[in-house]
Order: structure tokens, then C-alpha cells, then sequence
């Protein structure tokens, strides 16, 4: 089986987001760069599926400047075969799903596996759109994916609760905890993930309908107000009145 | 300009978000219409005509009362056809996203999701949407004649006027491959304040001990009508479902009011919550994190305040 991840290349989760030009550029300076953490599990689910089905290859791709090497170099030593690196700066989520899905089809993946969202644009859309553009279903938030043969098992993230799904072969899956235990390179992982190809293809050109004029952040928030432990009243009091929140 | 608004239920109640989406569309100037797919209450479609809705049509099939996403497209994809809409608007959710992105996908539509006020129509049609989890925004021209949004909560504020409006009926035939996603069982919390949609959260974090300490928040939730949350660790370690906890790798919320009781205030914590109008944060040590955060706080002992708390709140009633 051809199973393909799709991983982005993203803020570690603890980095303070700062913007320039303006407010019309992502401010890289200080930030540590990371393998998006839902797509880290996409990746680790993929890895097991290889481990346990003989046959398997797993290929992870980016839609990203060189930059993102040193991330999808991670993701090879972590256990996928071979990359593909998509060489665009992803603008949007249909730009970043016309790429996945040019390249899913030339390569007739049965699985194409991706992270619930991304945490820079957390759009949650990218599975879905690529999913429509292939005709073939997508889910998200998958939770658990058991496959047998042809077909999946698989459980859904809803408000309050969670779906059983079943679904054949070939589909997309937007995948979250717990649906396999993150994977941490190892050294001989690292040392072959150097030599591991790594394919660079230019973009097609996509007419995307959206375009990003500025960033903001948000107005920082007022020193906070504190309350005796013995005045618990006064806090009701406060919320009521002042925040006018109760 | 025709807008859609997808409106979904839960219990065959029609949800808050999407009364937000209702009023957000409204706001927008043009012809309303709302559609429900599958199971709803008839009263409370009805009742969309006080918050805008010029038209609402109800897709009532049993094959749509389980939200199935491939399906509720294709529904979708007619009802903008039929109605002339070029606009579709609805509640970001675990059914609402994917939907929205399969339909603007299919027509050609530009999408922006987690949206969080009305759009910019002085030059062109701008919307600001919440990005890197909630750390900051982004402004995006939506340039395609039509047009898919899908709300963050609080992205406007439902008002009421105007009176109920009939419900007609919408005849819809699903071809069968749009159920090739075979919804096999699911599990609800039913008669639960979703936590999404929740006005007030009650979180808790590892500071809460232990699962058996849970009655006394959940009384406290009670008493405010609020949804029940937590951190990471707490739903890792089983005290707590997962679909309860958030944060950057949970659920995102953004109620009135946020309290966060034993919960040290990480960063990814934060994330999940920063949209919140309102932020209280008890916890026993003055230096944690999340007080920074916070609009008001105690330095107490989580187990004398939550008692003390519900008491005072029922006082104030
Ligand atoms: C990639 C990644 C993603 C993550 N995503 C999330 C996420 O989505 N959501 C999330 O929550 N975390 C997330 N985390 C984990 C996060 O970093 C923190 O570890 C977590 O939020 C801490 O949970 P806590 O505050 O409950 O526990 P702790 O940090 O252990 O804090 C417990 C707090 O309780 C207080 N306390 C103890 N006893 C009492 C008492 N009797 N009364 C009052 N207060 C008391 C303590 O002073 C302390 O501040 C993520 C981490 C990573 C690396
Ligand atoms: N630039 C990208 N390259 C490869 N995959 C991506 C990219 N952007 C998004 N994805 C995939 O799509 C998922 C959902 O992204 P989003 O719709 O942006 O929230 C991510 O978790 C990734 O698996």
C-alpha cells in the first residue's frame, strides 16, 4: 500500500507570534520551527501501518520553500520512505490542496493522511478540499483508524462525543490523539534520513480566489484583578457588574 | 446578493452558533435563507425568522439525521443552486468545517473559516479570521463572486425582531454515494451544555487531584449554567473525556466568561482560551502563569473556593 502524510512545517507551539513589513509578513526571528503536532500523528500512524503491513511506503510531503528541508528531513528519519517537496510558499488552503492533490493523483496513493489542522493557519480545511478535488471522502478528526483489507474503521472527534465510522479505500483522514504515540527519531533514523530521496517539484499555477492583506494581534490584555480568597462574594460581585459577564 | 445559512441542531435543537450565523448573515444586508438537514424542531426553525431569516427550508430526511458530511455537501451544493445564493455562511464545527470546505471546493467558491466578526465591504469583501490558535488575526479578501464562511463562535451577536417565519419544506434526493462514509454508531453527551457552544466554561486542571474531586466543579458548572472543561494532563490521565479538554491540541473556546481552576496557564493551554471575553483563574500559587492571562483572579485553595463560589453565585440570584 502507498500511504501519503502531509506535514507542515510550523511555529513550535510555545512561540510568541510576532509579525514585520507592516503586519503583512510572519516574523521568523527567534522561532523554532516544527513538524505540525497533528500531522506528527498522521505521520506515526503511518509509520505503524508500514511496520505492520509488508508492502507498505510511506511518503511524506510539503508545500514550502527550501526552508522546510530540515523539517521534512525529520519526518524521514522518523520512518517515511521518500519526500516530496512542493517548492511554493503556501499563501492558502486551496493553493496548498491543488498541489496535494496534483501530486496524489500522479502518484495513486490508497491513503493520504494529514493533520487535523495546521496550528499556523488552523483552518481544518486542507483534508476536505483535497478530498472533493480527488472525489474521494475525507474525515477529520480521526481519533483511531484500524484498517483491514479494503477498508477502515475508524473514530471521529464530534461536539460532545465520537462518531464510528467505516470507510473503503482510498480516502483522506484529518488525525489527532490518540490515534498513535508520537515518534521520536532515532540515530539511525537520523543517519539514513540523509540519504532518503527527497524530490523538489515546482507548483502549478492556481487561481486560489483569497488573498491575505495584513496580521494583527490582539490588544493586549489589561493587568489582571485580584480577589481575597476570603471574598469570594466580591468576585461574584465583579462579574456581575463590572464584566457583566453573569 | 442571496445568502445560505446552514443551520445545525443537536437534539433537534437549533444551535447557538448557528443562531450566530443566522445573525451574522442578517448583518450582511441581503435575502436570508436558513436550511436544517435531518431531525429539527420545527419551533425553533420557525423562530430563526426573529433573527433575520427571510426564508428557512427544512431538509427533513431520516437518511440526513446522522451529519453526514459528503451528503449534507451535495444538499448544500442544490439548496445554493435553488435559492440563487452565491453566500453560504455557518458555524465552524465537526460538521460545519468539513461541509464548507467540500462546497466551495466543488463551485469554485472562496472559503474562510474560524472568522470571527462581520465582513470589510468598502473595497472588496474582507474578513478577519483567528489564526496560530488564537495568537493572532489575519485580514483575507475573499475575491471569487461567491463565497463560503464558516464562524468562529461570538462572530456576531444574535438579536431579536421581526416575527416567525413558516417553514417549507425542502425535497431533497442524496445520491447514494454520498454515503460512502458509513456512520456505524456514535456516543453523545445529551443534555450536556456542549462545550463549544457553552456562555460560561468551568475548567480544571491537575490541581483538581482527582477525578472524584469533579462533583464539586460540576456543581459549580450547574449552578452557572456552564459547559465542563480541562487541561491536557487531566483528560491524558482519564480523569476527564477527551472531547472536554482544551486548548492548542483541544477544543478552542470563546465564552463570556472562562474559569480555569488549578490549571497552571501554559502556553498551549492559553491558546484554547484566549478568545474568551472574560478570564477568572483560581489557583493555589500567586506566581502560575495564568494569572498573567487572567481579568480576575484568587490565590486560594481550589477546594475551599469552588464550594465558597457556588454558594455566592446562588446568593446573587
Ligand atoms: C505540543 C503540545 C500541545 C499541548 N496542548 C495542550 C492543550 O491543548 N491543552 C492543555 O491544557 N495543555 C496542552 N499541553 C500541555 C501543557 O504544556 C501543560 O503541560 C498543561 O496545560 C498543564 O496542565 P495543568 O495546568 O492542568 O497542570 P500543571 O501544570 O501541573 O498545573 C497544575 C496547577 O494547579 C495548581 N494547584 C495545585 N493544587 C491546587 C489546589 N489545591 N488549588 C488550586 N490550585 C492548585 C498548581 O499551582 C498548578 O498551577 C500541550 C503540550 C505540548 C508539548
Ligand atoms: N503547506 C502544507 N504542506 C503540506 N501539507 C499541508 C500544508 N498545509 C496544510 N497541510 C495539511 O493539511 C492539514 C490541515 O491544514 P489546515 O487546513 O491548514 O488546517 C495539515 O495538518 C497538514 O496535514
Amino acid at each position: 500500500m502507498k500511504i501519503l502524510v502531509c506535514i507542515t512545517h510550523v511555529p513550535d507551539t510555545t512561540s510568541k507570534i510576532n509579525f514585520k513589513d507592516n503586519n503583512t509578513k510572519f516574523d521568523p526571528t527567534g522561532v523554532q520551527f516544527i513538524i505540525g503536532p497533528y500531522d506528527d500523528y498522521a505521520l506515526a500512524r503511518a509509520i505503524e501501518i508500514k511496520e505492520s503491513t509488508p508492502g507498505t511506503t510511506v511518503t511524506v510531503l510539503n508545500v514550502g520553500l527550501a526552508e522546510t528541508e530540515p523539517t521534512i528531513r525529520k519526518a524521514l528519519a522518523i520512518g517515511a520512505d521518500d519526500a516530496i517537496r512542493v517548492n511554493a510558499d503556501p499563501t492558502d488552503s486551496f493553493f496548498v490542496a491543488s498541489q496535494i492533490a496534483e501530486q496524489a493523483k500522479a502518484g495513486g496513493y490508497e491513503l493520504i493522511l494529514m493533520g487535523r489542522e495546521s496550528i499556523d493557519y488552523n483552518s481544518g480545511v486542507v483534508h476536505s478540499i483535497v478530498g472533493e478535488m480527488l472525489g474521494i471522502p475525507s474525515v477529520s478528526p480521526v481519533m483511531k483508524l484500524e484498517l483491514s483489507g479494503n477498508t477502515a474503521k475508524l473514530a471521529r472527534e464530534i461536539e460532545g462525543g465520537k462518531e464510528y465510522l467505516e470507510v473503503s479505500l482510498p480516502f483522506v483522514a484529518g488525525c489527532q490523539e490518540p490515534i498513535a504515540e508520537w515518534k521520536i527519531p532515532n540515530m539511525r533514523g537520523i543517519m539514513s534520513a540523509r540519504t532518503k530521496p527527497l524530490k523538489v517539484v515546482e507548483p502549478k499555477s492556481v487561481n486560489s480566489g483569497v488573498a491575505t492583506q495584513k496580521y494583527e494581534l490582539p490588544k493586549p490584555k489589561g493587568s489582571v484583578k485580584m480577589i481575597s480568597a476570603d471574598n469570594v462574594k466580591e468576585l461574584v460581585n465583579l462579574l456581575k457588574n463590572e464584566a457583566k459577564v453573569l | 446578493m442571496a445568502i445560505l445559512v446552514f443551520v445545525e441542531t443537536a437534539e433537534g435543537k437549533v444551535k447557538k452558533t448557528s443562531l450566530e450565523a443566522v445573525a451574522y448573515a442578517k448583518a450582511m444586508g441581503d435575502s436570508v435563507t436558513a436550511i436544517a438537514l435531518g431531525d429539527a424542531d420545527k419551533g425553533d426553525l420557525g423562530a430563526l425568522g426573529k433573527i433575520g431569516a427571510q426564508k428557512v427550508l427544512h431538509a427533513d430526511d431520516k437518511k440526513l439525521n446522522e451529519g453526514n458530511i459528503l451528503a449534507y455537501a451535495e444538499v448544500l451544493i442544490k439548496a445554493l443552486e435553488d435559492e440563487k445564493a452565491d453566500i453560504l455562511v455557518l458555524a465552524n464545527s465537526s460538521l460545519g468545517t468539513p461541509v464548507a470546505a467540500r462546497v466551495a471546493a466543488r463551485i469554485g467558491a472562496s472559503l474562510a473559516s474560524n472568522v470571527v466578526e462581520a465582513p470589510n465591504t468598502s473595497s472588496g469583501f474582507v474578513v478577519k479570521k483567528s489564526i496560530y490558535t488564537g495568537k493572532a488575526f489575519a485580514y483575507v479578501e475573499l475575491k471569487n463572486p461567491k463565497k463560503v464562511i464558516a464562524l468562529k463562535k461570538n462572530a456576531a451577536e444574535v438579536k431579536e425582531s421581526g416575527s416567525d417565519v413558516t417553514v417549507t419544506p425542502y425535497a431533497v434526493s442524496v445520491p447514494d454515494t454520498a454515503f460512502k462514509v458509513k456512520i456505524t454508531s456514535s456516543e453523545k453527551a445529551t443534555g450536556e451544555i456542549l462545550l463549544p457552544e457553552a456562555n460560561i466554561v468551568v475548567s480544571g486542571g491537575r490541581g483538581m487531584k482527582g477525578p472524584e474531586h469533579w462533583g464539586m466543579l460540576e456543581e459549580l458548572a450547574k449552578t452557572l449554567h456552564a459547559a465542563t472543561g480541562c487541561s491536557k494532563p487531566v483528560s491524558d490521565m482519564g480523569w476527564r473525556p477527551h472531547h472536554e479538554h482544551v486548548g492548542q491540541t483541544g477544543v478552542k473556546v470563546a465564552p463570556q466568561l472562562y474559569i480555569a481552576i488549578g490549571i497552571s496557564g501554559a502556553i498551549q493551554h492559553l491558546a484554547g482560551v484566549n478568545s474568551s471575553k472574560c478570564i477568572v483563574v483560581i489557583n493555589k500559587d500567586a506566581e502560575a502563569p495564568f494569572f498573567k492571562a487572567a481579568d480576575y483572579g484568587i490565590v486560594g485553595d481550589a477546594f475551599e473556593i469552588i464550594p465558597k463560589l457556588s454558594e455566592a453565585i446562588k446568593a446573587a440570584k
